[in-house]
């Protein structure tokens, strides 16, 4: 497999191993998408462990309609300047050369997103062709897997992205778990039944059968948009919380920002969940699924 | 004996499973009655300033400082180096760290994700596979601070007295040797 694995005297970069590795420093943090400077630096001061750095919210692009690009590398750079956690960036699902520019740009993580309008109707970026990790959504286990077997670093569920509505993102999450909790109860032989319908490659599906978990970390995303969703992602086994439109087109974003980076640490903590959710003012309004016509829902973007 | 992992943010879940692997109970750290159940505590790495708010916040901070004073041995990785050092250069203004052991140490001095590497360490306690993501690097280490181990020369793992840091992350290297030797430095105090 080809890999942009470099290796300088005795040190080696953009292995499987580095790229994983900032994937685990994320957890139990959350990753707050911001569209500017200011944003990025209300986000850095709540504590957010990174923030996303892209043109419009998932809100705004579902409103404009129109193809959603990767963001100007100027408005990506002036993030980077403003804040000294790690900034990840968008790009089009299969758009490799936007990858190149993003990676260019010294940016952390990539996230190959169904949010913007896809560039390719078969095939995802080849990640190992980077030196910088990847994240991808997914919807269900396979997908996952297919991910991971592209060389992405982390899987985040799909959701869907600028509804503030989590009811996706928690269909996501448990069919990615719930399916690997079964797969550790199958034997050997429903293992290669458990491949063919997954569509992933056996490997993958035989490793979690005898870890019980995903070879990546998995977070949640798609429609968090309190304290108490980013607590409800966590419980069901998500490892942190993305959070798109749910800060910024809250009332109050700052106070918000920081009760949910409190709500992600101590999502067991009923007390403390009770405490930072007072008084947040109004989350973003939201929309329900039925609301929303079946071609125009990004999580059946991807392959 | 029981170790703590900090779990308010970052790889904690790494290092509760490399303590596992050889045997030690351990427990997630995120408030002040955790803490008390503790004989020693492991920092992991993350975002140090989003763990230095958390401290804060969670009523932490003052607690953690108190034990460090009495002598709890502490381990902090990456992050939770920095969250140990007595300098912290490049930091946000309001950081605040524990001032556990005498290095000066810049945030994300390797630099970004694309220059994060993995390399092999010559230290006293043997040689290690070292992970360093968004590294930060001890710049000066005190007199009173013994360097156990380096990277081109550089010190990478550091110890003064019941305080053991690194610039890198064992918990990402199946290799539980280091956790090994803080433990014993654990095993040590509690026979005195």
């Amino acid at each position: 497999m080809a890999t942009m694995v470099s290796t300088n005297g005795s040190s080696s970069t953009g292995t499987q191993r580095v790229k994983r590795g900032l994937a685990e420093m994320l957890k139990g943090g959350v990753i707050m998408d911001v569209v500017n400077s200011d944003q990025a630096k209300i986000a850095e001061d709540a504590g957010a462990c990174a923030v996303m750095a892209l043109e419009r919210v998932p809100a705004d692009i579902r409103r404009d309609g129109g193809v959603a690009r990767m963001s100007d590398p100027e408005m990506i750079m002036a993030i980077q300047a403003s804040v000294s956690i790690p900034v990840m960036a968008k790009v089009r699902i299969g758009h490799f050369v936007e990858a190149q520019i993003i990676q260019s740009l010294g940016v952390d993580f990539i996230d190959e997103s169904e949010v913007l309008t896809p560039a390719d109707e078969t095939h995802h970026i080849d990640k190992f062709d980077f030196t910088i990790p990847f994240v991808c959504g997914a919807t269900n286990l396979g997908e996952a897997l297919r991910r991971i077997s592209e060389g992405a670093a982390l899987i985040r569920s799909k959701g869907e992205a600028g509804t503030g509505n989590m009811v996706e993102a928690v269909r996501h999450l448990r069919s990615i778990l719930g399916d690997i909790r079964k797969i550790t109860q199958a034997d050997s032989a429903e293992l290669f039944d458990w491949a063919k319908k997954l569509q992933a490659p056996l490997s993958l599906v035989q490793e979690i059968a005898e870890t019980g978990k995903l070879q990546v970390p998995l977070f949640a995303a798609g429609g968090i948009a309190t304290p108490a969703d980013a607590a409800l992602a966590m419980q069901l086994g998500a490892e942190t919380v993305f959070v798109g439109s749910g800060i910024f087109k809250s009332a109050d974003p700052a106070p918000r920002a920081k009760a949910i980076v409190e709500a992600t640490t101590h999502f067991r903590d009923a007390d403390v969940l009770a405490r930072v959710s007072r008084g947040l003012g109004v989350a973003m309004t939201g929309i329900a699924m039925d609301e929303i016509n079946e071609t125009q829902r990004f999580a059946q973007r991807g392959w | 004996m029981q170790v703590g992992v900090l779990a308010l943010q970052g790889a904690f879940a790494a290092h509760s499973d490399c303590l596992t692997s050889i045997g030690v109970q351990s427990i997630e750290v995120r408030n002040p009655e955790q803490l008390g159940s503790v004989d020693a505590l492991l920092m992991p790495g993350g975002e140090s300033s989003t763990m230095s708010q958390l401290l804060e916040s969670s009523g932490l901070f003052d607690p953690i400082a108190a034990r460090i004073a009495d002598g709890m041995p502490v381990f902090g990785t990456c992050a939770g180096m920095i969250l140990l050092a007595s300098e912290i250069l490049d930091g946000r203004s309001d950081q605040r760290s524990f001032s556990a052991i005498d290095i000066s140490v810049r945030r994300n001095a390797f630099g970004r994700q694309v220059d994060s590497f993995e390399a092999t360490i010559n230290s006293s306690v043997g040689d290690f596979h070292g992970v360093f993501i968004r590294a930060p690097r001890i710049e000066r280490v005190g007199e009173d601070v013994e360097v156990l181990g380096s990277f081109n020369d550089e010190p990478v793992l550091v110890r003064q007295g019941n305080v053991l840091a690194a610039s890198f992350h064992p918990e990402l290297s199946n290799d539980a040797r280091l956790h090994e030797y803080f433990v014993s430095i654990t095993a040590n105090r509690k026979k005195v």
